[in-house]
């Protein structure tokens, strides 16, 4: 690579097109969130260093509130994901140009307003066939609200695979059972986590969908935390915010060490499979 | 051979039922918008009343504008930012690019309730940017800005280099180099990026509902209506508008990306 001089001092100059947002994002992003962790962890009247805004959790109340609504994320990413990988299979076998236009199909949803799916699944299960409001219609509120978010990665990976490991594991004796399960399943498992985890995030942290289609029997997660920062007591809903932060954390870390347990190396089979397909 | 063809009917029928159950829900919604009667599975006729009250329901018109100026202003916003942000960070080293990827990532990442929290603790302790619109402009800028380098940064990486030197030989500066060269290039992954942009704006309930009291989007119309209200035929018609409007837009967008994506690339073979 041979650099002018010009080009340098263009480049070194280019760099700064980034600070504005750079600044916006710390003072934005950053800047509340620590905010927030400030609020969590300190007394409401005097401002000193308190753990007290956490004593929720010494209640078994915030312990069952908690368990439905990992409960409820649980069976949302699973039943997306029994539903979608097949579908995704499905949609790879199309034709390229009929598949672009059927895979919209699927991905439109994700363009139309959350609330207004949530409304239409109420008419629909709800009004019209008649389930009740709670865990049930809550769950299938969820399902229509997440299912794209789990369809796209996963169609991603299938359809970007080099079709050649197939014919390879059919062709050293496999049968088709065999070839999914040891080729086709670890070579998608990237699409797959990042799936999970676009599904279980927002089912976790969502309050709306149980606000309008669940019960307060099953009070979730999301509905504490804004029930809390709605009566004005900003340190109690900090600290439970810091819990779904910290959950958050969690569950990236944990796809991602997963990701690299299954298929350390899924990468360079997605680069081959691009040069075969453009055949 | 024969094995084949079953599967292959197998899987169009199962792609079709799914087909069918994902939008069932909606088209049941688009149907009833054209009668009044207030209970699903009963058609009392077809009219347009619903569609009449809805616009002259002073509510919903407010709560409409206040989503559009919102929307466009902080799509807008967003975009300019996100832009040249993306510029930025492409010609950036290794070590602040991943960090700047990092602070992209926070938001879209993390969870909207622990953003939406964040950002209302963050209005309430600073108080100078007032309830309402400038607090909904700031924060949905902010969640937008990510969408926007994400779609523009992967264009950055595929154009070709050359045709910003041809630029500054040909005697152009840098800034009419940006203007006259990398935009126009940039248009279609800038105008994806925007529509996102436009509709994470449009769609979002749960920050907006933090960070503000005072000014109601349509998502917060709908969230309070269908909580606290129940049944409201109205909502089906205004449901259906905002569906048609979001299919305008999706449909308004590609055809625009591809007309442009081919001028580009009929272009780019030229200067090659």
């Amino acid at each position: 690579m041979k650099k002018s001089p010009r080009k340098k001092h263009i480049a070194f100059k280019k760099e700064f097109f980034a600070l504005p947002y750079t600044a916006i994002s710390i003072v934005f992003v950053v800047v509340p969130l620590l905010i927030l962790l400030y609020y969590a962890f300190t007394d409401k009247y005097t401002g000193a260093f308190t753990l007290s805004n956490f004593s929720l959790f010494l209640d078994s109340a915030i312990w069952k509130i908690l368990g439905i609504s990992f409960l409820m994320a649980l069976s949302t990413t699973v039943i997306c994901l029994l539903l979608a990988y097949p579908l995704a299979m499905a949609l790879a076998k199309l034709k390229s140009n009929s598949a672009f236009i059927v895979v919209m199909i699927f991905v439109l949803p994700m363009w139309i307003n959350s609330l207004l799916r949530i409304y239409s699944v109420k008419l629909l299960f709800g009004d019209f066939i008649g389930i009740d409001k709670g865990f049930l219609l809550s769950l299938i509120g969820m399902v229509y609200d997440f299912f794209p978010f789990m369809l796209l990665p996963i169609y991603t990976s299938i359809s970007t695979m080099n079709k050649g490991y197939f014919e390879a594991s059919n062709d050293l004796g496999a049968n088709s059972f065999k070839t999914f399960v040891k080729v086709q399943l670890p070579l998608s498992t990237p699409g797959i986590t990042s799936g999970i985890l676009m599904v279980f995030m927002p089912a976790v942290s969502t309050f709306a969908i149980n606000d309008i289609l669940g019960s307060s029997q099953y009070w979730l997660f999301g509905n504490e935390i804004f029930y809390w920062f709605q009566k004005s007591l900003y340190n109690t809903g900090s600290a439970l915010a810091f819990v779904m932060l910290l959950l958050i954390l969690l569950s990236v870390y944990f796809s991602n060490s997963l990701n690299k347990i299954i298929s350390p190396n899924s990468k360079p089979s997605k680069k081959n499979g691009g040069v075969v397909n453009e055949k | 051979m024969k094995n084949k063809k079953v599967s292959k009917v197998f899987s169009i029928t199962f792609i079709a039922i799914m087909a069918i159950l994902v939008y069932l829900p909606t088209l049941l919604l688009v149907v009833y918008s054209f009668t009044t009667s207030k209970v699903i599975g009963q058609w009392s006729g077809f009219s347009f009343d619903l569609y009449r009250d809805m616009f002259a329901d002073f509510e919903i018109m407010t709560a409409l504008t206040n989503t559009l100026i919102v929307g466009v202003v902080a799509s807008v916003l967003a975009s300019l930012i996100g832009i040249v942000t993306a510029i930025g960070i492409y010609s950036m080293k290794k070590r602040y690019k991943s960090l700047l990827d990092g602070l992209t990532q926070i938001t879209m990442v993390n969870a909207d309730i622990v953003t939406a929290a964040a950002f209302m603790m963050f209005f309430i302790l600073v108080q100078i940017i007032p309830d309402g619109f400038a607090t909904l402009i700031v924060a949905h800028t902010v969640i937008c800005c990510p969408y926007v380098i994400m779609s523009v940064l992967p264009k950055l990486a595929t154009l070709d280099p050359n045709v910003y030197e041809a630029g500054l030989d040909l005697g152009a500066t840098p800034h009419k180099t940006l203007w006259r060269v990398m935009i126009p290039q940039l248009l279609p992954a800038i105008l994806s990026g925007f529509a996102l942009a436009f509709t994470i704006s449009l769609d979002d309930f749960t920050i907006s509902t933090f960070v503000s009291s005072s000014v109601e989007t349509i998502p917060q119309y709908l969230y309070n209506k269908l909580r606290f209200k129940g049944v409201m035929p109205v909502l089906r018609a205004l449901s259906t508008l905002i569906l048609v409007v979001a299919f305008v837009i999706l449909l308004v967008v590609n055809i625009v990306q591809n007309k442009k994506s081919k001028k580009i690339l009929f272009a780019g073979g030229i200067t090659k």
